[in-house]
């Protein structure tokens, strides 16, 4: 009976084992979340047969994959972060690949009046001044070192907020959730926010100040570092990426009629 | 409340139109839980027995022990098989991370305490009555901890289906060792995780309630071929 058992494990772990070439990416959350790997996945198994397995974390966590060699490549969206990882050899080097921009979500009716302010700075300040509950993402993704950066840009310290500053620690999406069930102002990336099937009373109050500018990059594992890192594999895609094709279906992805990504990578 | 009606109906139709996505995560989530239960039974079942019948100095510190882990949280299960199986971990050279196989690992090491628990509590009792039979038929150790077993079935199938019910409905562990990769370790469980995290209720619920199905179809399927509560044989 045991020996029936232990074969039967065995064979089901066996049928685990990998076939076609696969090469592992951790991506932020907001690239998942908005839709647009739908899209990407299938044209990149189809023109370079690569098998893209995504590991959908917080830039923090998606840096800290990398670093272990856990993970092939990544493609992620905060530049200080990003120049530091190449900076101490986790990385190879670092390649942008489009840009999409962050907005302020809030409730309908607008209690802050945010909606009428000329730049990000004076939107928080508004923000500030009326103190509604504002989520945070508090994960130490990209979305969340933006909104630091934004607060401080605006010269203030959300360390000292009051209560009504929530830090969640969690995914694009479950800091929408819980800014929906609060009705909370929070930052969150266009593309996710407009693909967000939970939107309740939330509405889009402000966006288009350059300061909300966010570009993706990608960045190859160090093969030096990490011996087992396919980075043949990773630059294969980053070919691919960075290629007409993936220009194509990434300036025409759009939800609901609006434009998400806008690609920008450069030739070498 | 709209969205729990949603939520059946779209599961509903999943099911009847046999979704090929649902299909392979629940297909997936079955095979994980079910090898680690497997595993973890082969390990749990002897121990607790074990520990029924076997007196030695530290029992009482190992049952102890082995209740408490019982409340081991996932998450910190994963955290620990992750840092071991990470490249830069001490197994890391088996690349096993982000595979079924780690997460098979991670629900073996969650439910393993649990059935072992259960397993005791139910053998110390048939071991009181058993006790004076089989020392007086001068019966070997593993002789005793087989009958006890055979004789205990009932018993131990309801420790299994306790464990297989804590391993195909934990999330934790599983999405920080599996990473809830599309088409290679995403489960039952983590998609839940991720079409809440994008809003999507409706769907959320209807892979719960396909999980839900799964896990009541699994006990009545395991309870009919064992026969349990039918007369005569139990």
């Amino acid at each position: 009976m045991i020996r029936h058992l232990l074969a039967v494990a065995t064979a089901l772990m066996v049928s685990t084992a990998a076939t076609a070439e696969e090469i592992r990416v951790a991506v932020t959350t907001s690239f998942e979340n908005s839709g647009l790997s739908q899209i990407l996945l299938p044209a990149i198994r189809e023109d370079t047969g690569l098998d893209v397995q995504l590991l959908v974390v917080g830039t923090g966590q998606a840096l800290r994959l990398g670093q272990a060699g856990d993970v092939d490549a990544i493609l992620v969206h905060s530049r200080k972060a990003e120049e530091a990882f190449v900076a101490e050899g986790s990385g190879t080097y670092r390649r942008e690949i489009m840009y999409n921009d962050f907005v302020i979500v809030g409730p309908e009716d607008d209690p802050a009046g945010i909606a009428q302010a000329a730049t990000a700075a004076e939107a928080l300040q508004k923000i500030v001044a009326e103190k509604p509950a504002f989520v945070s993402r508090g994960d130490d993704s990209g979305t969340h070192k933006k909104e630091l950066a934004l607060w401080s840009a605006a010269g203030l310290d959300p360390a000292a907020f009051d209560p009504w500053y929530r830090a969640v620690g969690a995914g694009m999406g479950a800091s929408l959730n819980t800014a929906a069930g609060l009705d909370a102002y929070i930052l969150a990336d266009r593309a996710s926010w407009l693909n967000f099937g939970n939107k309740a009373g939330l509405a889009l109050l402000f966006s288009g100040d350059p300061a909300l500018f966010n570009q993706y990059a990608f960045i190859p594992v160090n093969p030096e570092k990490h011996a087992h890192v396919r980075n043949d594999l990773a630059v294969r895609l980053e070919n691919w990426l960075t290629g007409a094709h993936a220009q194509d279906l990434i300036n025409t992805y759009t939800i609901g009629g609006e434009t998400l990504f806008t690609f920008n990578a450069k030739p070498e | 409340m709209s969205d729990i009606y949603d939520g059946l109906i779209s599961a509903f139709w999943l099911m009847v139109t046999l979704d090929p996505e649902l299909m392979q995560i629940s297909l997936r989530s079955l095979q994980v839980s079910l090898t680690a239960l497997m595993i973890a039974s082969a390990i749990a079942l002897p121990l607790g027995t074990f520990l029924a019948i076997r007196r030695f100095r530290y029992r009482r510190l190992t049952i102890s022990l082995l209740n408490a882990l019982m409340g081991l949280p996932p998450v910190v299960v994963g955290l620990i098989v992750y840092i071991l199986l990470s490249r830069s971990g001490p197994f890391g050279v088996l690349g096993l991370l982000f595979t079924p196989t780690a997460m098979i690992i991670a629900q073996v090491v969650i439910i393993t305490p649990l059935i072992a628990s259960v397993t005791h509590q139910a053998m110390r009792e048939l071991w009181a009555e058993y006790h004076d039979l089989l020392i007086s038929l001068n019966t070997s150790q593993g002789q005793r901890i087989r009958t006890l077993i055979w004789d205990g079935r009932r018993n131990l199938l309801t420790a299994a289906l306790a464990g297989f019910g804590r391993a195909i409905g934990e999330v934790g562990a599983i999405m920080i060792v599996g990473g809830n990769i599309e088409n290679a370790t995403r489960v039952l469980t983590t998609a839940i995780a991720l079409e809440t995290g994008k809003g999507d209720f409706a769907l959320a619920l209807a892979l719960g309630f396909v999980l839900i199905t799964l896990a009541i179809g699994i006990n009545i399927a395991i309870h009919w071929l064992s026969r349990t509560e039918s007369e005569g044989r139990w």
